[in-house]
């Protein structure tokens, strides 16, 4: 009866999508922020409390702030846009697009904590390794490539488990910037399980929930797994 | 010249921020003070009288100061939760990490299984309903704390990692109690993950919506974010009531911030990473 709803196949692909995306997106902006944070800048303290703040906003509050800044005419992104002569998409609405501009928009709040983690990661690492590449000549990138990444690993690892499993689950956000339109187009699990939940169907609503716990469990233990097998010892 | 390359690279960092996080907060702070009619154009131009505490005035006797209850349940919910979560997590990471034995392979399993599996709705009220708990705070306390219970769980073990085994011997040597051994000794220690868990687990748990909407519903039992989703539905014209109700909500977690803000990468470095 569950797997006969419409909209599951596109809520499953949703998901896989989202998690996926947001987890990327916050891996490479959150290293490239914790690099940039713990290089030799004066306002690094300042930088590093505006990247986390997104995180103390909720979620719904975040959802409400996009959903006007999105608006297709009224919106500063678009008016933004059409001053440098561009016209600017639909955000919400057209979709396409609508999917990944929520997906935009959960990067821009979780990639304060990957930073902090990646953070922690880097502070962790012994200045004495970027010290021995010096006198071996190697150049920024050398530090990056050869130091910071393989070093950076363990944070790596907890930022990716962190926002895949978040991912998988998320919800508030989706629901509150788009209640899964236009259509079903932005539907995830969750918020098929709350449609089901709130118009009374609870049967189908707990085969919802199973079915994203068989999901949760099959991408995430595998992942966890995997990583931890490539850790590196310091 | 690399000097000059610094400013340049700390300049373009410094727009960059402004551009992608300043512009929303801006944005936030700004349609919290307009007139509903400034507010209804959503444009960055400041208002022309400045309203915004006739605006939180508004909200905060809106349906008869149902805001104030709300604040007043999720400040009691956080709290709450907060307590008991440190108190459990606390001496589960201790004792996890210290005592390893046939067992800590299936309880590190349960631990991360915790982290992992999404809670399920519907089982869950029935079983609310049939302690006769559901739609109370208690449950609610209950419901939170065990959602959080592994993420600081792990935290907390992975900081005890790095407190010398030693320390505990000297203060049993020296004659004290299991329990004076925890609570003057480790506890204590323990202190930058504390901060952290304070941190991120009350702002998680204040800026809750998921939970309080399936396991929390009725008027008088509103919390913050419960609200502030009514508010969309039901202002959907009035952005400035919208938007100060989003200011009022957003301060109290960044007080919480600006107290603890040193302490979080601390806090993260020896817990998370190794998690």
């Amino acid at each position: 009866m569950f797997f006969s709803e419409d909209s599951l196949s596109i809520g499953f692909k949703n998901t896989f999508v989202y998690a996926f995306l947001t987890m990327g997106l916050k891996v490479v902006f959150g290293l490239a922020l914790a690099v940039y944070l713990t290089s030799a800048i004066r306002t690094k303290n300042f930088l590093r409390a505006v990247v986390f703040f997104p995180n103390l906003i909720s979620t719904i509050a975040v959802g409400i702030t996009f959903n006007s800044l999105m608006h297709p005419s009224k919106g500063i992104i678009n008016r933004g846009l059409a001053q440098i002569g561009i016209a600017g998409p639909d955000w919400l609405g057209n979709v396409k697009i609508a999917l990944l501009s929520v997906i935009g928009v959960d990067a821009w709040k979780g990639v304060g904590i990957a930073t902090v983690i990646f953070i922690a990661g880097i502070s962790a690492i012994p200045e004495q390794y970027y010290e021995a590449l010096s006198i071996d000549g190697g150049n920024k990138f050398d530090r990056f490539r050869h130091i910071t990444l393989p070093l950076v690993r363990p944070a790596m690892n907890s930022v990716v488990i962190l926002a895949l499993i978040g991912g998988l689950r998320t919800f508030d956000l989706v629901w509150s910037m788009t209640r899964g339109g236009p259509g079903f187009t932005t539907d995830i699990i969750s918020s098929i399980i709350y449609k089901q939940y709130s118009s009374g169907f609870y049967g189908l609503s707990t085969a919802g929930n199973v079915f994203l716990f068989v999901m949760v469990s099959v991408i995430a233990f595998p992942v966890y797994r995997f990583l931890n097998a490539r850790e590196v010892d310091l | 010249m690399s000097k000059i390359r610094l400013y340049f690279i700390e300049i373009i960092g410094l727009l960059a921020a402004g551009v992608i996080f300043g512009i929303p907060f801006y944005f936030i702070i700004n349609m919290a003070g307009k007139n509903g009619r400034e507010a209804s154009l959503m444009s960055l131009a400041s208002p022309e009288k400045l309203q915004l505490f006739d605006n939180i005035r508004d909200v905060l006797t809106a349906d008869k100061g149902l805001v104030l209850t709300a604040f007043k349940n999720s400040f009691l919910l956080t709290f709450l939760s907060i307590v008991v979560l440190i108190f459990v997590c606390s001496m589960a990471g201790y004792v996890s990490q210290r005592r390893v034995g046939k067992a800590t392979p299936f309880i590190n399993f349960l631990i991360l299984t915790g982290l992992i599996i999404p809670p399920a709705i519907v089982p869950t009220i029935w079983l609310l309903m049939y302690l006769g708990i559901f739609k109370t705070l208690f449950s609610m306390v209950m419901i939170e704390t065990a959602l959080s219970i592994s993420f600081s769980t792990l935290l907390y073990k992975g900081f005890m990692a790095t407190i010398p085994r030693q320390i505990d011997e000297a203060a049993i040597v020296d004659g004290a109690s299991s329990f004076r051994l925890f609570y003057q000794i480790i506890f204590p220690l323990l202190k930058p993950t504390t901060a952290t868990i304070v941190v991120l687990s009350s702002v998680n748990i204040f800026n809750d919506f998921v939970n309080p909407l399936y396991f929390f519903p009725g008027a008088k039992n509103a919390t913050i974010q419960l609200t502030l989703y009514n508010f969309m539905s039901k202002y959907h014209s009035s952005w400035h009531l919208l938007f100060a109700d989003v200011f009022i909500i957003t301060i109290p977690p960044l007080i919480l911030f600006i107290v603890f803000n040193r302490k979080i990468i601390s806090g993260m470095s020896a817990g998370a990473i190794k998690a």
